[in-house]
């Protein structure tokens, strides 16, 4: 057990998963809700020559991916700091 | 120089430093890809997995399948980075911390169970073939355009190229090699298109370009690149580029079996099992999206630039066609490998191409990105270095999944379940049947192609959605799930995504229609369905056999957090 307490591993657990899911919520936001479901009704706006919801599709939601896995490293990084089970 | 002889110069040129690679690489140190503790750099070991990943589907096939799909082939373009973010956030820091070279290793430990593993060992042969099957059909394309033959001959000397790739072997394993193939792959896909960007829009950036406005002396200048994509679609009786056709559901379902696919393909999961620490497993997958970024937000550009110079060459900037006797080489070039065909209908003596009975052509979508810099008239060592790309891109993964069904066979299946006696000399040869049979069979699949290549790899991804996904994330998120259920609802997702696939492809090509499918849900997206009933299944079996034992309880709890990961072991 690299936990002091059971109480520890468990908030370790929770916090990690509570990032996990904010971090999932961009991500299905952006590519299945922009990308796919509410397209079409971003199509009406424009974005440096693109359809917005088109947009999004093709480009924006691949860029946001990259974004969310550098934030993930980075919180996590810090979560495991906290709890002191970070690698030596 | 003629195009042809240059090709042979880059390939043979690229080939050369991809060996000299292996052999120095060697040579300095035996830390190969699979020692843990080789302490690969996390931007290296990203840039390798990135040329792992990055298959002919992602660099012959997808930017033409978009060319012709317009917005629908956004599919591919979120579905294959998307998979990323669920790799490094719920696969592969756990499964490094678990500390097993293979997902069937995962799986039988995991879920303390022979059965459960050589189940395991099954779906990642299929899994593995059938993307197999579809790379030998790039690596055709390639061949049979550069060589001059037909489709079929193409595709026989790929794979007699690939076999003996394989079985020289040793190249696979090494990193440096696959940064090596990175690089000439992104070069490859980047060269032609900042080219073509700049001629077409006065944008370095194909990224910009895509969305800029034409430049002046192309058809239609002053106009948005894709209003003008659109308007021409209208006018040629194709669907709008910016809208596509698919329903929206098939659309979704497509993009998930694809992202969930990636993240439980056995040859992608393998690299992260194998870098030194958890910290490096979570970093490694972000810069493999970045790599793998560089070209997937390019695709969309090439795409939309490939469509618009084949209207402006096939029918003219003024739309009543070109005359046949004054069409380009290139048109005469691809149609000896058959892939591009002209039917005089009207007897005009004129090319014409539309999305209504006017059409007189026929294009293989999987040309697209070759012939893109021909097309685009670029000069003859950039066409040679894009043949140089795809055939890096379609090799090295065609000979790592070889290496995945060979071992797969001949190891986890014969030594270690079926017939533990064999001797090592007999492993080996059955490592070397089992690789030849399925290079043999994907040579089959090749010549008669059931879609194009990604669609093709897209079934592979369902079948991966369908199986190893939620074994893997319930044996790391729900401790107490036990391995009746994990086999239960591995076999349900498989054997339905498989049986749907081979209906609507094999059994009653001529019935795959959106009328008659699943809740209007392709084959290529069915994976998805498969997924959730493997859920369902598990979830419910699992509710009736009881919990796993506490010591698997223990493991999972174990593998939650990062510190003390050990090294890997078989």
């Amino acid at each position: 057990m690299a936990f002091k307490s059971e109480e520890l591993a468990k908030a370790y657990w929770r916090d990690n998963i509570s990032l996990v899911l904010k971090l999932l919520a961009v991500w299905f936001i952006v590519s299945y809700g922009f990308g796919i479901i509410l397209v079409d009704w971003l199509n009406q706006f424009t974005f440096f020559g693109f359809k917005l919801g088109f947009w999004f599709a093709q480009q924006g939601s691949i860029i946001t991916f990259v974004i969310l896995i550098f934030v993930y490293v980075k919180r996590m990084a810090a979560l495991d700091n906290k709890y002191e089970v970070h690698e030596e | 120089m003629d195009i042809q002889t240059l090709t042979f110069i880059i390939v043979g040129a690229t080939f050369a430093l991809y060996i000299a690679i292996a052999i120095w690489s060697r040579a300095g140190s035996t830390s190969d890809f699979y020692v843990a503790s080789g302490g690969v750099h996390p931007v290296m070991n990203g840039m390798a997995t990135a040329a792992d990943w990055m298959s002919a589907a992602s660099f012959i096939s997808m930017a033409g399948i978009i060319a012709f799909a317009g917005y629908d082939g956004s599919v591919y373009l979120m579905g294959w980075t998307g998979g990323y973010v669920l790799l490094a956030l719920c696969l592969a820091p756990y499964l490094r911390k678990f500390g097993k070279f293979t997902v069937p290793d995962f799986i039988g430990d995991r879920y303390y169970s022979q059965t459960a593993r050589t189940i395991a060992v099954i779906c990642a042969i299929l899994i593995s073939f059938t993307y197999i099957a579809g790379q030998m059909r790039g690596v055709g394309v390639v061949f049979s355009r550069f060589l001059e033959v037909d489709i079929a001959t193409g595709v026989f000397i790929g794979a007699v190229i690939v076999f003996f790739y394989t079985v020289l072997g040793g190249m696979k394993g090494i990193t440096y090699t696959q940064v090596a193939q990175y690089c000439v792959l992104a070069f490859a896909y980047l060269v032609p298109a900042i080219f073509i960007s700049f001629q077409m829009t006065g944008h370095f950036l194909p990224q910009t370009g895509f969305g800029a406005t034409i430049a002046e002396g192309v058809a239609g200048e002053g106009t948005y690149l894709l209003d003008r994509l659109d308007g021409l679609s209208a006018e040629l009786g194709l669907a709008a580029y910016t809208e596509g056709m698919r329903s929206k559901i098939d659309v979704f379902a497509i993009t998930c079996a694809l992202m969930v696919g990636t993240a439980g393909l056995p040859h992608v999961i393998v690299r992260f099992f194998t870098v030194p620490k958890v910290s490096d497993a979570r970093l490694s997958a972000g810069w493999a999206l970045v790599f793998i970024s560089v070209v997937y937000l390019t695709a969309p550009s090439i795409a939309g630039f490939a469509k618009v110079n084949l209207i402006n060459t096939v029918n003219g900037p003024d739309l009543q066609g070109v005359e046949y006797e004054a069409a380009p080489e290139w048109i005469k070039n691809w149609e000896k490998t058959g892939l591009i065909g002209w039917e005089d209908k009207n007897e005009d003596g004129k090319m014409f191409y539309s999305g209504d009975d006017r059409n007189e052509m026929t294009v293989d979508r999987d040309i697209m990105v070759l012939a893109n810099p021909e097309i685009a008239d670029l000069p003859a060592w950039v066409v040679a270095l894009v043949a140089a790309g795809g055939v890096a891109a379609a090799l090295s993964t065609s000979a790592g999944l070889l290496l995945v069904i060979s071992t797969s066979v001949s190891h986890d299946l014969l030594k270690r379940t079926l017939t533990p006696n064999i001797t090592d000399k007999q492993e080996l040869m059955w490592a070397r049947v089992a690789a030849a049979v399925a290079i043999a069979l994907s040579t089959w699949f090749g010549i008669n192609p059931p879609g194009f290549v990604a669609q093709v790899v897209a079934f592979a991804f369902g079948l991966a959605a369908a199986s190893f996904f939620p074994a893997i994330i319930l044996g790391i998120f729900h401790k107490r799930m036990n391995s009746t259920g994990a086999i239960a609802g591995m076999l349900v997702g498989i054997v339905f995504t498989l049986a749907y696939i081979i209906y609507f492809k094999f059994v009653n090509p001529a019935g795959n229609i959106p009328e008659n499918w699943l809740f209007g849900i392709s084959p290529e997206g069915i994976g998805t369905v498969g997924m959730v009933l493997n859920f369902v299944v598990s979830y419910a079996v699992h509710k009736m056999t009881g919990d796993a034992p506490q010591d698997t309880q223990d493991l999972v709890e174990s593998i939650r957090y990062p510190r003390g990961a050990g090294g890997a072991t078989h």
